[in-house]
């Protein structure tokens, strides 16, 4: 094959036209992170009490960062179904394992042993005390290396077929929590109990810990990870990797004649999803100040699956999206709505225990109106929405095309 | 660039790929039984027959979609036998489909580019951190795509989604992307499938100059005998999973068992299928 020439460098427009979109999201989500932190952290206060009342009732800090959590996982549950296309119900699992990681190393839960590592937390507590940068890393890593022992054996089944397997995943793994007070004497997770407190975490290694209320500087922490997940999907899709992904989402038998290693590349969208949803659960336990097995249920799964189509599969920015505000509508809509209406009617509607109700709603007339998603990535609107080319209309490009 | 017409050139004795007694049983039926088939270096060669001659299935081996049941494969020096489709693929076998298949939304260039993936070095962490490396990489692949859409005649059409592409342009970006394999057999699946009486007449320069420029030896499967006889140096026939006759086009047009099997019964071999 002729090496190609210097000057004939036909770089094409798509890509930076990708670029450029990319840029603008960003920027666009850097400001609003940073202006939400700057009003809360100086505005809020100087507002009247009744606006300062109404914002911490409908847009509380803690409810934001819970979002936060959303977004990390939904963005890794993207990378899993909507780049590679492999549908997993079982994605909780990952969120799971991740908090967990973070209660074995961040508590004084392994009472009998003592290690500490830059940790913010006293130094004389007896447990795993470790810095919870790194206790992200290695949370993600052990959440890879379990998407690739639940993917092995797996994944060359078809797609139904590997839903189903990574439902039971799903169930397993926070069983295996639930129940794992006593594995032949070995106290694994503390069973129903759950893990708590954790330690304190500081912005930097020997900065001051930050104390539970202040979730602003949290919030900056948090959205870091969110910054890190989107900057690697973004970046992994635009290369080789991502290339073979979307090319197995289309036609995985085209995709293995043209030499794309199918286990291999499929393994990789696991590991990769798997990281982010360890990087999702460690952030959740910091969260909440502990991990809890009753929390890891299969409506996880289905939420973020819910959110990743609303958002508009394969389209980072959109799942942002949808995560952000399914999370609010699940967190603080449907509670404080519920509570308005009640002491307004005296009625005693349980208004949360409908937001099943909303979520499976929305997943049914997203799949009916608009399936490529609210924001969805330009090449699914193509498909998606447009009408399919009639052959008369096939015809006439081909008559055109042989003229010219 | 060569004339329509096969001019009766020597093929090569060394083989791009031989197949030795190729079996493959499905079960009680036995698709194709003991077929020896060879491409020549450099060479164009059919390999024709009626409908369920086992054909496909011959071609299914060939790119390791099946195990043969007994034979071996060798692609130039390699044993592929039994080896999985993207290893086969990597070592130098591109291919077509007789029904396009298209990553259908995924633009003219990353088609390509997805082809390369065996000869791309990036890695997972390589693609993240993007250094001038993986730049530098990304940018002739690029450049390579270009180059080979332009090869094949599809010209300004880099970025638009293979799904809107016309018929025409389509099966060109199919024979794009298996060139960006770089193989050394390029196997078409009945590219003329759909074509008008002009385009396949074109169609037969534009497989000379492939083999010509791009150094491929090719394999083609066809119904359209003006097209099998004019760009065929060599044919083989199918008839039942067995090869029936191997010889010139000429020698395989004078062929009574030949005609018995297939030219003579149908007679409408362009529209079969």
């Amino acid at each position: 094959m002729a090496t190609p020439t210097i000057d004939a460098s036909p770089s094409t427009p798509s890509s930076h036209v990708a670029d450029h979109t990319n840029r603008r999201w960003a920027i666009g989500w850097i400001i609003a992170a940073i202006s939400l932190w700057a009003f809360y952290k100086f505005a809020l206060d100087s507002l009247p009490t009744q606006v300062q009342d109404l914002v911490k009732q409908w847009l509380p800090l803690t409810a934001v960062n819970e979002a936060i959590v959303w977004v990390i996982c939904a963005v890794g549950l993207n990378i899993v179904v909507g780049y590679a296309g492999l549908l997993d119900l079982g994605f909780v699992a990952f969120w799971a394992i991740g908090g967990y990681c973070a209660g074995w190393f961040m508590s004084n839960f392994f009472y009998q042993v003592n290690i500490h590592f830059l940790s913010a937390a006293n130094p004389d507590a007896a447990g795993i005390h470790i810095n919870w940068w790194l206790v992200l890393i290695m949370a993600g890593s052990i959440c890879a290396f379990f998407g690739i022992l639940i993917g092995a054996p797996t994944l060359r089944l078809k797609s139904d077929y590997l839903a189903i397997v990574t439902l039971g995943f799903g169930e397993i793994i926070p069983q295996i929590f639930t129940n794992g007070e006593d594995i032949n004497g070995f106290n694994l997770s503390n069973g129903t109990k759950g893990i708590t407190p954790l330690d304190p975490i500081s912005v930097v290694p020997g900065s001051a810990a930050l104390g539970p209320f202040d979730l602003g500087t949290k919030f900056l922490l948090f959205s870091l990870v969110v910054a890190f997940a989107v900057f690697v999907s973004l970046r992994i899709r635009e290369g080789r990797l991502g290339r073979a992904w979307l090319a197995i989402r289309e036609d995985e038998l085209a995709a293995s004649m043209m030499g794309v290693p199918l286990m291999r590349s499929k393994l990789y969208a696991y590991a990769v999803g798997a990281f982010m949803g360890g990087l999702g659960g460690v952030v959740f336990a910091v969260h909440v100040n502990g991990v809890f097995a009753d929390r890891f249920n299969f409506s996880i799964s289905i939420i973020l699956l819910a959110m990743v189509v609303l958002g508009g599969m394969g389209n980072v920015w959109g799942v942002m999206i949808g995560a952000i505000s399914l999370a609010w509508i699940n967190s603080t809509f449907m509670p404080e709505l519920g509570e308005t209406i009640n002491d307004q009617f005296g009625t005693e509607i349980n208004f949360p225990s409908y937001n099943y109700l909303i979520f499976g709603s929305i997943l049914v007339l997203m799949m009916l109106f608009r399936r490529e998603g609210l924001f969805p990535e330009t090449r699914n609107r193509q498909i998606l929405h447009e009408q399919e080319r009639t052959e008369v209309e096939d015809l006439h490009a081909d008559l055109e095309g042989s003229a010219s | 660039m060569s004339t329509a017409q096969a001019e009766p050139r020597a093929l090569s004795t060394t083989n791009a790929l031989l197949a030795e007694k190729i079996t493959v049983r499905f079960g009680g039926l036995v698709a194709v039984r003991d077929v020896d088939f060879s491409i020549p270096e450099g060479g164009i060669v059919s390999l024709i027959g009626p409908n369920g001659a086992g054909k496909t299935t011959f071609f299914n081996v060939l790119t390791g979609l099946y195990k043969p049941s007994s034979g071996h494969v060798l692609l130039g020096d390699e044993d592929i036998t039994g080896q999985p489709p993207h290893s086969i693929a990597a070592r130098g076998m591109g291919r077509t489909f007789q029904n396009i298949r298209l990553f259908g939304l995924m633009t003219a260039s990353e088609n390509v580019m997805v082809a390369m993936h065996s000869h791309l070095k990036s890695g997972l962490f390589g693609t993240i951190i993007k250094g001038p490396k993986q730049r530098r990489e990304e940018r002739e692949s690029r450049d390579m795509a270009h180059e080979l859409l332009e090869f094949v005649g599809i010209t300004g059409k880099d970025d638009e989604y293979a799904k809107n592409m016309s018929y025409g342009d389509q099966r060109r970006l199919e024979v794009a992307r298996a060139l960006a394999l770089r193989p050394k057999v390029l196997l078409l699946d009945e590219p003329t499938a759909g074509m008008n009486p002009q385009e396949s007449a074109r169609f037969v320069d534009f497989v000379h100059r492939v083999r010509d420029e791009r150094g491929v030896s090719i394999l083609l499967i066809e119904h359209d005998m003006s097209v099998v006889m004019k760009v065929s140096e060599r044919v083989t026939v199918l008839d039942r999973g067995e090869k029936i006759a191997e010889g010139s086009p000429a020698e395989i047009k004078a062929n009574t068992r030949v005609i018995e099997a297939y030219l003579g019964k149908t007679g409408t071999e362009g529209s079969a299928r």
